[in-house]
């Protein structure tokens, strides 16, 4: 009478997991890259074409720079940090966790985006935003956090400049970074939000709502550096290396990711 | 469908359960047959987790295990590896999350069990240890096993300490709730829709089996 229940239990919770612990060792081997979310779609696609052509592959794992930056210095166990902002970059390698000054792999742009539907029209001197904003038209706006996330920094430094970030105060709903920024602007509970240039373009947020580029001299250039962490193994070096080479850059074009001249 | 970050839950789940049960066998036991200053105290701190934001929690837990910290430090001579970040810091947040919903359940489960069928099992002659597996555990048992569905279920839904403290590593710290999180945020509503449901499916089955158990351990002391 004891044996059986306790002794049941206790078989299958250990079948539960012993199952799967060939599968997840399996896995493990490869090595994990910490992504900007404004990467999400387009470093997904990067990794999977890496597969195809390599056979190696490499686990992805997105969230904000700013987060990374910290988990890293807490000892996370990525390979590569592909950052949104390259001052998380330099901090990291001055304080010597990476393996050197690493890389700028794209130059990024912010949209204002609005859900279709929205009685926002998306202009990029968010001039029809200001409007409505005096009129007390806008419910929510969303925009990555301003304090962590480089885009949602960027968001601030764009709102500043056209002079309406006190007044967007109120009605403002911040993401914990620009993916889930998105989610909150075209989930059709926010008259829009500014949002990655590159989730805009992503097949799976394009056709939710309609975007303007906002001019890149009202913010601080995104300049968007990867590195490679000190415990880097062949992996990673190789998939490191075919971000940089035509085929990754194709993808990462078609995303609104540029390089700057000469870099 | 994330299949890998569901087998991890379950794997993750599968080790608080195997950690927390003699745990709370002992400590359940304990609290119920003992009598002590600051018994109350201890109560309380093991209830805390009950309470507290899990977001203080992960904080506290990544401050404690983390690279600078001793704990870290000496994990990381031993086993060669980081502790926060990996599957071996999931399961030390999550026996350390999960205390009150083991102990508890198994606290209640041996209160239930009276003194004088205790007694006449010492004066029977069984050791303690034969008087605990004999007699007291299988009437203590619908406690215990609630106490270890509760942490089942529980640890497959957490999600704020895992968050911090997790790094969101597939097939490693992703698990279900990260996942559906990761779902939402990439607009993959499908997926998200159907890892909702399965996570609604075991917590409804978990939530049954509790009942039942209670149930029955009603019906026996009435």
């Amino acid at each position: 009478m004891t044996r059986s229940p306790i002794g049941r239990l206790i078989a299958a919770t250990c079948a539960a997991f012993w199952l799967q612990a060939g599968v997840v060792s399996a896995q493990q081997a490869a090595p994990v890259v910490a992504a900007a979310s404004d990467l999400q779609f387009a470093v997904s696609e990067i990794a999977a074409a890496f597969q195809a052509e390599t056979g190696m592959s490499v686990r992805l794992s997105m969230g904000s720079t700013g987060n990374f930056a910290r988990q890293i210095r807490e000892g996370a166990p990525f390979q590569i940090f592909m950052a949104a902002d390259e001052q998380f970059i330099a901090d990291l390698h001055a304080e010597g966790f990476t393996r050197d000054a690493g890389d700028l792999y794209a130059l990024g742009r912010v949209v204002i985006m609005v859900p279709n539907g929205s009685a926002l029209t998306p202009d990029g001197q968010l001039d029809h935003l200001a409007e409505m904003l005096a009129a007390g038209d806008i419910n929510r706006f969303a925009i990555a956090n301003p304090d962590h996330a480089p885009y949602g920094m960027r968001a601030r430094e764009a709102l500043v400049h056209r002079g309406i970030w006190d007044d967007l105060q109120p009605v403002l709903v911040q993401g914990e970074n620009v993916s889930q920024a998105a989610q909150f602007a075209l989930s059709g509970n926010a008259d829009g939000g500014i949002l990655a240039y590159s989730l805009a373009l992503a097949p799976q947020i394009g056709p939710r709502g309609t975007y303007a580029l906002i001019p890149d001299d009202w913010h601080a250039p995104l300049r968007q550096r990867m590195v490679l962490l000190n415990d880097a193994g062949p992996v990673a070096q190789a998939f490191y290396d075919y971000m940089m080479q035509p085929a990754a850059r194709e993808i990462m074009e078609r995303y609104g990711f540029t390089l700057p001249e000469g870099e | 469908m994330d299949w890998s970050a569901l087998f991890l839950s379950l794997r993750l789940a599968g080790w608080t359960v195997v950690i927390l049960l003699p745990v709370s066998i002992l400590m359940g036991r304990f609290l119920a047959h003992n009598r002590f200053r600051g018994k109350g105290v201890l109560e309380a701190l093991i209830i805390l987790p009950l309470v507290l934001p899990p977001t203080v929690l992960g904080f506290y837990l990544l401050v404690a295990f983390g690279r600078s910290s001793p704990i870290g430090q000496i994990w990381q001579d031993i086993f060669g590896q980081q502790l926060v970040f990996s599957f071996q810091g999931l399961v030390v947040a999550s026996v350390i999350f999960n205390l009150p919903f083991a102990i508890q359940p198994a606290q209640r489960g041996f209160e239930g069990v009276a003194p004088e069928v205790r007694e006449a099992a010492a004066c029977c002659g069984l050791s303690p240890l034969r008087s605990l597996w004999k007699v007291e555990l299988p009437l203590a048992w619908p406690g215990l096993m609630t106490a270890m569905v509760l942490t089942f279920a529980h640890t497959l839904g957490e999600f704020g300490i895992v968050l911090m403290v997790g790094g969101a590593i597939p097939g490693e710290t992703k698990t279900i709730a990260i996942s559906i999180y990761d779902s939402v945020q990439g607009f993959d509503d499908r997926g998200a829709a159907m890892m909702s449901a399965v996570l609604v499916a075991i917590s409804l089955f978990a939530i049954a089996v509790t009942y039942a158990l209670s149930a029955r351990v009603g019906r026996r002391l009435s």
